[in-house]
């Protein structure tokens, strides 16, 4: 690379660097304008309407500071976690290899691809009852049921990411003389990655969906008992917190996948 | 092209396809002199890229045989070792990492890789560039690195599968003049796919001429240039301009025919 070329792309980098300056600066005042107009509308339609049934979110606001303050959000919150990251953890422990194995195995994929239809098809819900009868109403039904909600999205997406391996590169692998254990350590598993990852962000959602769900049926614990608690004695302020947490957890959850699934796979970025 | 320093030979070998309903090549007798190139011209779908492929080992021929050094090849060789059309590198890899695959897959100790690979990746100019993932890369460095990755586990035989193919014109000749570099300092047998008449001339001192489907050896000429040469010695001689004037003749019917 001659000189002129290295100042060209010290350049070029550096008009990136602005353009990703830019890009930062349109993306958070998108964020926090459509924020702040969600937030007016709420206030505005919420003050409105009676106290019993919904709160605007000043209201919201200073009911989360109270529940805040006397720890009751808090020791709330706790059990939901640790509901949610046990079944994540246990998702991923299962789903893993189990979607690892029906793409790689076409006896596994005979037996086991009807299951996985059925179940990443049947409302979760209506399972909950089943397994409060059978597990009861503590962490181990609850986690089961963030477990059936988050698992198959991570085995369909690990099948597909596996299953998707560019057939050329395989080629080139035994070309190579690869062996079969090195086959997966260079191709197939770094192939799958971004598949795996999108599987991970998709089974995040399901799990939050599955940790309330499974608290409105079961124990006393949890933020989903929270939102049913102030749901019956009417205060609406004081049940929107719960819900609101839940939803932040859930963009929180979402971006760090997202965050780890750019650290794990930068080649693919391009392709975006 | 004498029996004795021959490195590879192809005997009476077809492969079909879909259950033999799509001839590649059929009855296909074809021998590779060592430490000299041989490159394969023909109308495109003639079997050619097939026939690497069977000469690599990645695929059986359907009848007849393929031999290397004598023994019949049915798995990919230690002493072989490919380039491809599609580049074929590891996206996920870098420039390194991929030049040093091959070298992995041996069990060569890590420690040796880099002196392994760094006489390639000079020779090519692909320094400063160890670092770069694939898609950071123009095609001629990918190939560059694919390239490299080969010539690094000092393969006895290199089979190129259309290896500038995909490449544009001027990054071909630069390819081209790299690789007669390359060979000059080490002689290899080598196998070179091309549909292009020039890059055979310039690179080959045997061409093999197949017809169109199903493959056959419609003629092998002999080049009759001297091994060490450079691009330009080649399309300068009054040989290069009769040579491409008698090939074309007898691909032109074929590939009319195709088209």
């Amino acid at each position: 690379m001659s000189a002129t070329a290295a100042t060209g792309l010290d350049a070029g980098r550096q008009a990136a660097e602005a353009q990703r300056r830019k890009e930062q600066i349109r993306m958070w005042s998108a964020r926090l304008i459509s924020l702040a107009v969600l937030l007016i509308v709420w206030q505005i339609f919420g003050s409105r309407v009676n106290k019993a049934v919904f709160a605007p979110p000043s209201r919201v606001i200073e009911a989360g500071l109270a529940m805040a303050q006397s720890g009751e959000l808090w020791s709330y919150l706790r059990g939901s976690l640790l509901t949610l990251i046990y079944g994540l953890a246990l998702s991923i422990a299962i789903g893993l290899p189990t979607g690892i194995l029906m793409a790689r195995s076409k006896l596994a994929g005979y037996a086991l691809e009807w299951y996985v239809a059925a179940f990443n098809s049947t409302p979760m819900v209506a399972l909950v009852p089943l397994i409060t009868l059978v597990f009861g109403f503590d962490v181990t039904a609850k986690v089961i049921v963030v477990i059936i909600s988050a698992v198959f999205a991570i085995i369909i997406n690990t099948e597909q990411g596996v299953r998707n391996v560019d057939q050329r590169l395989l080629e080139v692998a035994r070309s190579f003389r690869t062996t079969e254990r090195a086959l997966w350590g260079d191709v197939i598993v770094p192939s799958a990655l971004p598949y795996i990852a999108a599987g991970m962000r998709l089974a995040v959602g399901r799990a939050l969906v599955g940790m309330v769900v499974a608290e409105f049926f079961t124990a006393v614990s949890g933020v989903g008992y929270l939102i049913v608690r102030y749901s019956n004695s009417f205060e609406p302020d004081h049940m929107l917190v719960p819900i609101v947490v839940v939803m932040a957890l859930g963009i929180a959850l979402t971006a760090v996948t997202g965050g780890i699934e750019r650290r794990i796979a930068p080649w693919n970025k391009h392709e975006e | 092209m004498s029996g004795n320093d021959e490195k590879m030979r192809i005997e009476r070998a077809t492969r079909t396809f879909s259950a033999g309903s799509v001839v590649a090549f059929q009855d296909l007798d074809l021998c590779v002199p060592a430490n000299q190139t041989l490159c394969i011209v023909g109308p495109s779908g003639c079997g050619k890229t097939t026939l690497l492929r069977c000469m690599a080992g990645l695929l059986t021929p359907t009848a007849g045989r393929i031999l290397l050094d004598g023994r019949v090849v049915t798995a990919p060789s230690p002493a072989v070792a490919m380039v491809f059309q599609h580049f074929g590198l590891f996206p996920w890899k870098t420039v390194h990492e991929n030049a040093c695959y091959g070298l992995k897959l041996k069990g060569i100790p890590r420690s040796e890789w880099k002196a392994r690979i760094a006489p390639y990746i000079e020779l090519v100019g692909l320094t400063g560039f160890e670092h770069m993932y694939p898609y950071q890369l123009s095609g001629g460095m990918q190939q560059r690195t694919g390239l490299v990755r080969a010539l690094a586990l000092h393969p006895e035989v290199l089979l190129m599968d259309e290896p500038f193919g995909a490449l544009d014109a001027q990054t071909r000749e630069l390819l081209q003049e790299e690789l007669l570099r390359i060979l000059e300092r080490e002689r290899k047998t080598m196998v070179f796919i091309t549909h292009s008449i020039d890059e055979a001339i310039v690179l080959g001192d045997h061409i093999a001429v197949i017809s169109a489907r199903p493959g056959r050896v419609q003629e092998i000429i002999d080049v009759g240039l001297p091994s060490s040469r450079t691009a330009d010695d080649v399309r300068l001689s009054p040989r290069y301009t009769e040579l491409r004037q008698h090939i074309w003749g007898g691909l032109r019917q074929q590939a009319v025919a195709a088209a």
